[in-house]
């Protein structure tokens, strides 16, 4: 479980979030959603214990995270960024291998268990074939699903994941969620997303935490917040909702050339006014 | 285990294996050049006699003087010199993400030189302290106090970051080689022996400087020979690092202070020897790839192997027997070779 206290932070001079408050029980698919710059990137870098607050306090399974080492934090959360760019021509087998770094002995290498759970996580990941080729020359997509496996090979209980799909293409997309919610529904894995593709959050989250001018806007579970209203509100441009025709979940849809319409409300008339409906 | 997996560590055992082999018959071989002709067979009696081996006892004493305490003391000293700047070099360009990084990159070398340059102009160069000369000495001391200014200067808000780093380090060469040239001003009896010194050479050298050399190379090397993994994940970014669990702040100061150490203890028996560690680990990352446990062996026996034959040559290029700096050496080999490196692999330098 992750506890969030009355939390400020920020870098250099300014905060960027105040007075976050944030329970997140173990084994819940959570999005974190907001506009660019509205913070979500730093409240997921908080919750890795990468930003220290400057005021309040995270915990993590019950423990201060300001007490806690790099290596007691790996073994139980894992993060994914956006664009995990790998400069070394490191093999990818090798960089997969890395997330076994927090269960290594101090002194003792890589077993042949560390070498199974890396496999696995890269045949769950469709990067097998890539083990021996430089993470340098593949495709950028390739890339950041072999980041995605070594996040995996972790075995952490909480997946921390910042925009970890958006350089992959529709189906990998997919791909990749199910997997995720594959492991939350098997091993009771706590995930945690930050995203802007708001359709794949509808799909998949359990819960909207969106994040707005340095605090949390709207916080609860998808079905009762995905509605035009506050979607339209929060990014400050019409979006309508309607169902989705195979799930019967919310989905959002946005209008050509209303950029500057502000977020008052979806236009009159049309989906929209189907829209504020409930989803789910 | 992969096939290309069991492939790659094949090609590294074989090339691991074929480098020890030409490092032992370079030390071997380059103990045949001298001003006194001495044959092979000669040479090998002189050599294991010194390493105490009894058979040999029919040795002439002068030529197992020349041989072991001469030649092969040198030889092995600029080996260790050679492999402690290649591995530094690599250290550096890993910790900092920066191909040009060196080990004279944030100033450590600068510090020795002006330890040693001091030393020189307060007439302290050829005193000497329970057999140990203080100019290694004052070398040493100059370059820990280099990086402790570096890393004082590189740290904003408790954090060190890599690109103040750099400028802290450039900034502190920069001073230090201004207050070198103010010693040499003030003094003109010192300046040649400062200029021989900061050039870097392997003459006169002998066992007290390897011997002085050798536990801080040894503990320098034993410091990122256990952070060889940390440095992979290093190389990662730091955000990375820290998220697999890397205790960032701890392991970078360690291996700092190794790479420091190697790049001090070579630098203070013999001057400033350019390009070693510079070349060395970009050569090795083309062949091996970036994996630092094989990085750092491989450059470590490169480095040696190159600074050797580079000595060799320091010594026996010049026909009167005039010796050349083999830092003039290194630089004047290091340089084309470092361009033809550049234009045939322009793409694939880097980390």
């Amino acid at each position: 479980m992750i506890e969030v206290t009355s939390l400020r932070c920020g870098y250099g001079a300014v905060d960027v979030l105040r007075d976050v408050n944030l329970r997140i029980p173990a084994g819940e698919v959570a999005g974190v959603l907001g506009p660019n710059g509205s913070g979500k990137t730093t409240l997921l870098h908080v919750l890795a214990g990468i930003l220290t607050p400057r005021e309040g306090r995270v915990r993590v399974s019950g423990r201060d995270l300001d007490e806690s080492s790099a290596r007691w934090r790996a073994r139980r959360m894992a993060s994914v960024a956006q664009n995990a760019a790998v400069t070394f021509p490191f093999r990818c087998l090798s960089v997969v291998l890395m997330g076994r770094y927090p269960h290594l002995s101090r002194w003792g290498g890589y077993t042949t268990q560390d070498l199974d759970r890396a496999m696995d996580a890269m045949e769950q990941t469709g990067t097998l074939a890539l083990a021996d080729r430089l993470i340098n020359e593949v495709s950028g997509g390739e890339a950041q699903r072999v980041v995605i496996a070594r996040a995996l090979a972790q075995a952490p209980s909480v997946l921390l994941l910042d925009e970890a799909t958006s350089s992959l293409d529709v189906a990998r997309k997919i791909q990749v969620f199910d997997l995720l919610l594959e492991k939350n529904r098997a091993e009771g894995t706590t995930i945690v997303c930050a995203m802007h593709d708001l359709n794949l959050a509808a799909l998949y989250c359990d819960r909207l935490i969106f994040i707005k001018d340095g605090g949390i806007a709207l916080d609860g579970p998808t079905h009762e917040l995905f509605t035009s209203r506050n979607l339209s509100r929060i990014y400050g441009t019409p979006v309508m909702v309607s169902q989705h025709p195979v799930t019967g979940g919310p989905q959002a849809h946005f209008v050509p050339g209303s950029a500057g319409a502000g977020g008052s409300g979806p236009p009159h008339g049309g989906v929209g006014a189907r829209g504020d409906r409930e989803g789910g | 285990m992969l096939r290309g997996e069991r492939r790659a560590s094949l090609r590294f055992g074989l090339t691991l294996a074929v480098m020890a082999a030409v490092v032992t018959g370079s030390a071997f071989a380059a103990c045949l050049f001298g001003r006194i002709d001495i044959p092979p067979a000669e040479v090998g009696r002189a050599l294991l006699s010194g390493l105490g081996w009894d058979g040999a006892r029919t040795v002439d004493e002068t030529r197992r003087v020349v041989v072991f305490d001469i030649r092969f003391s040198r030889v092995l000293l600029s080996m260790i010199v050679g492999l402690s700047l290649a591995v530094a070099g690599a250290v550096f360009q890993g910790i900092l993400r920066n191909p040009l990084a060196d080990p004279f990159t944030i100033g450590v070398s600068t510090g020795a030189a002006f330890g040693a340059s001091l030393a020189i102009f307060l007439g302290l160069g050829a005193r000497s302290v329970l057999g140990f000369g203080l100019l290694p000495a004052a070398a040493l001391a100059g370059a820990m106090a280099a990086l402790f200014f570096v890393i004082a200067l590189g740290r904003i808000e408790g954090h060190l970051r890599r690109d103040t780093m750099i400028l802290a380090g450039i900034v502190v060469a920069t001073f230090l080689s201004a207050l070198i040239s103010l010693l040499k001003s003030l003094d003109e009896e010192s300046v040649a022996s400062i200029v021989f010194w900061v050039m870097g050479s392997f003459q006169g050298r002998g066992w007290t400087h390897t011997l002085f050399a050798l536990p801080y190379a040894a503990a320098g090397l034993a410091l990122i020979g256990f952070h060889a993994r940390e440095l992979d994940i290093l190389a990662m970014g730091d955000l990375q690092a820290v998220q697999v669990g890397v205790d960032l702040e701890r392991v970078r100061l360690v291996l700092l202070l190794g790479a420091s150490l190697l790049t001090a203890s070579a630098v203070s028996v013999s001057g400033v020897i350019g390009f070693v560690g510079l070349i060395v680990p970009h050569l090795v990352r083309m062949t091996v790839g970036a994996e630092h446990r094989r990085l750092l062996a491989l450059s470590g026996l490169l480095g040696a192997v190159t600074l050797l034959w580079s000595d060799v040559l320091a010594r026996t290029l010049l026909p009167g027997g005039e010796e050349l700096p083999v830092g003039v050496v290194t630089a004047l080999m290091g340089g084309p070779f470092f361009c033809v490196l550049l234009k045939r692999h322009k793409r694939r330098i880097g980390l």
